[in-house]
């Protein structure tokens, strides 16, 4: 663990363009000699490196990465401020995935090979190959440009949201769609759908409730494993939409060399995918209630 | 009966697959033999053309000839991802046969190394990467090797060890074969073609990353005609030139549209679903 803060230290320390000149570049203008040294002694460059990484390590355990080269705030601010942004874009796309992905998949599955399933099929096939940032601009000219119904920029309430939930929402629903279908198909076969056939239960209560459980595990696995792509869905949309989350604010970051602003970013992700990983994993003992008896008998 | 609809769909498959090759040879030659356009010239009083014999599909903003910039980035974008495929292919694919095989104090440091690298998903791997060595094509293409080279270890790692367990390998190590032979000569052609099947599925996904971060000025810088990076050139000319956003899009779905079904059509022939669904 120590080693890999190290490294992640010395990374960002070693990484190409000397942060003085960064921040004193920011207008362009000359820089005298002595301005470079002063302010590389402000910010400790000057000791060795051991002793700077000793700071570095006592301010990570506080949670400081210290301050913008860019904007001198510091950087935990400027993600505390970005971070809510980019939460509610990501639930509000993955609110459309779910409204799109289970509708659809349930049809799929129920009416196997019907024209419904054909269709959902046909369309997931194109939209595993549309780039959400394509989808996002035909979006932006259809809905804010020609028929002027949306803003396209921003985030100044509810009606800005709706275009960028959209687009990654509609990006990412394709695999969830075929994902569902193949999964409830697979479900509706198992023995305790007969079972609870057996028993009388009504074939509403045996989709919804029985099936549709059974089948939600393998899908939150594949949205664990593709957090990821998610990730990066997000950070593509705002840029392209202009949304002051935490991932445009990483792409300006990276285009101006502001590496505490970068290391922030990288800390938080990880803190999050932990997060979310561990949820998945949780979420299985509630979806599949075998594991919970095999656990008991064991003990 | 079952076998029927399968049949018309790879019947399908093939013949988009040669309809679309053929345009591809079509358009390269009216382009590049016929026209002879520099895809680089600037041409301020002839931007933003529409469509003519001379300038097929037009010309952008600063009056470069699409169709040729539209052709030169598909060579180059496809490149770019069969270079960072096949990197991660030659690196992986040892390292897997080597660390399945010979067990040992590899294996585990390189699971050690895998599980770290699983631990960060692909995209945030990337994006650091090419935060801290600065925005790049080439920066972009070692992000993405270094991220996709541990998926075939792990796949070919994963197939060696059941593979390994088989009768013809405890034969040939009974009779004395060095290892070296055994994992080249016995191993690595029984693994190829899961690993050539993962790549397929794996091409598109790549494609799209690349025109993605170059979308968002993280890949190719300007002039390279690099699709994403087109988009994000013309993005202030939609209004008035949709074609201008319409064609690099385009590009970008139908290639990838037909490397995945390449992929699912290998998949199928070597059926091998169970291992590459990632």
């Amino acid at each position: 663990m120590l080693m890999i803060t190290f490294a992640s230290f010395l990374f960002v320390r070693l990484a190409p363009g000397d942060p003085v000149l960064t921040i004193l570049n920011v207008d362009e203008l000359s820089v005298s000699q002595e301005q470079v040294e002063q302010l590389r002694e402000d910010m400790g460059f000057n000791k060795p490196l051991l002793v700077q990484y000793g700071h570095w390590l006592i301010a990570f355990f506080r949670l400081d990465f210290g301050s913008s080269y860019v904007t001198g705030q510091p950087v935990m601010d400027m993600i505390l401020r970005g971070l809510p942004a980019t939460l509610e874009l990501t639930v509000g796309a993955l609110v459309v995935m779910l409204v799109v992905a289970i509708p659809l998949g349930s049809l799929s599955a129920l009416y196997r090979n019907s024209w419904v399933d054909q269709m959902s099929r046909i369309v997931s096939i194109i939209g595993a190959a549309v780039p959400s940032f394509w989808l996002g601009l035909i979006l932006i000219d259809v809905f804010s440009v020609r028929l002027n119904w949306l803003p396209s920029m921003g985030r100044d309430g509810t009606a800005t949201m709706i275009l960028p939930a959209l687009t990654l929402g509609l990006a990412i629903s394709s695999v969830y769609v075929r994902l569902l279908r193949s999964s409830l198909l697979d479900s509706l076969n198992q023995e305790f759908i007969r079972a609870g056939r057996a028993r009388g239960l009504s074939e509403g209560r045996i989709f919804f409730v029985h099936a549709f459980r059974h089948s939600l595990a393998p899908v939150i696995t594949v949205f664990g494993v593709s957090l990821g792509s998610l990730i990066g869905g997000v950070v593509v949309i705002e840029v392209l939409f202009a949304y002051p989350g935490i991932g445009k604010m990483v792409v300006d970051a990276i285009r101006q060399r502001d590496y505490p602003l970068i290391q922030g970013y990288i800390l938080i992700m990880a803190i999050l995918v932990f997060v979310v990983n561990t949820c998945v994993d949780l979420s299985y003992r509630y979806l599949n209630p075998e594991l919970k008896i095999k656990e008991r008998e064991t003990n | 009966m079952k076998r029927l609809p399968k049949k018309r769909k790879q019947s399908i498959q093939v013949g988009m697959a040669i309809i679309f090759f053929v345009a591809i040879c079509i358009s390269v030659l009216y382009a590049f033999v016929i026209l002879k356009h520099d895809p680089y010239l600037t041409n301020l009083s002839g931007r933003l053309q529409s469509m003519s014999l001379l300038h097929p599909l037009g010309t952008d903003h600063l009056g470069r000839d699409v169709l040729t910039r539209l052709l030169l980035g598909g060579q180059q974008t496809i490149g770019y991802s069969l270079l960072a495929l096949v990197a991660a292919v030659i690196i992986g694919v040892p390292f897997g046969i080597i660390s399945g095989y010979k067990r040992g104090i590899i294996d585990r440091l390189f699971m050690r190394v895998a599980d770290g690298f699983l631990a960060f998903p692909d995209t945030i791997v990337a994006i650091v990467l090419v935060g801290l060595l600065g925005p790049s094509i080439s920066n972009l293409i070692l992000a993405i090797i270094l991220v996709k080279w541990v998926n075939y270890a792990r796949l070919v790692r994963s197939t060696v060890l059941t593979e390994a367990q088989k009768e013809y390998i405890l034969i040939a190590r009974m009779n004395g074969l060095p290892a070296r032979k055994i994992m080249t000569k016995h191993l690595f052609p029984h693994i190829i073609g899961h690993v050539f099947v993962m790549a397929s599925l794996d091409l598109g996904k790549i494609i799209l990353l690349i025109s993605a971060f170059s979308y968002i000025g993280l890949g190719a810088q300007p002039p390279m005609p690099e699709w994403g990076a087109m988009l994000n050139d013309s993005r202030p000319y939609f209004e008035s030139k949709p074609e201008l956003m319409i064609y690099p899009g385009l590009a970008i779905v139908l290639v990838v549209l037909l490397t995945n079904m390449l992929g699912d059509y290998l998949r199928d022939r070597f059926d091998v679903k169970k291992e590459v669904q990632s």
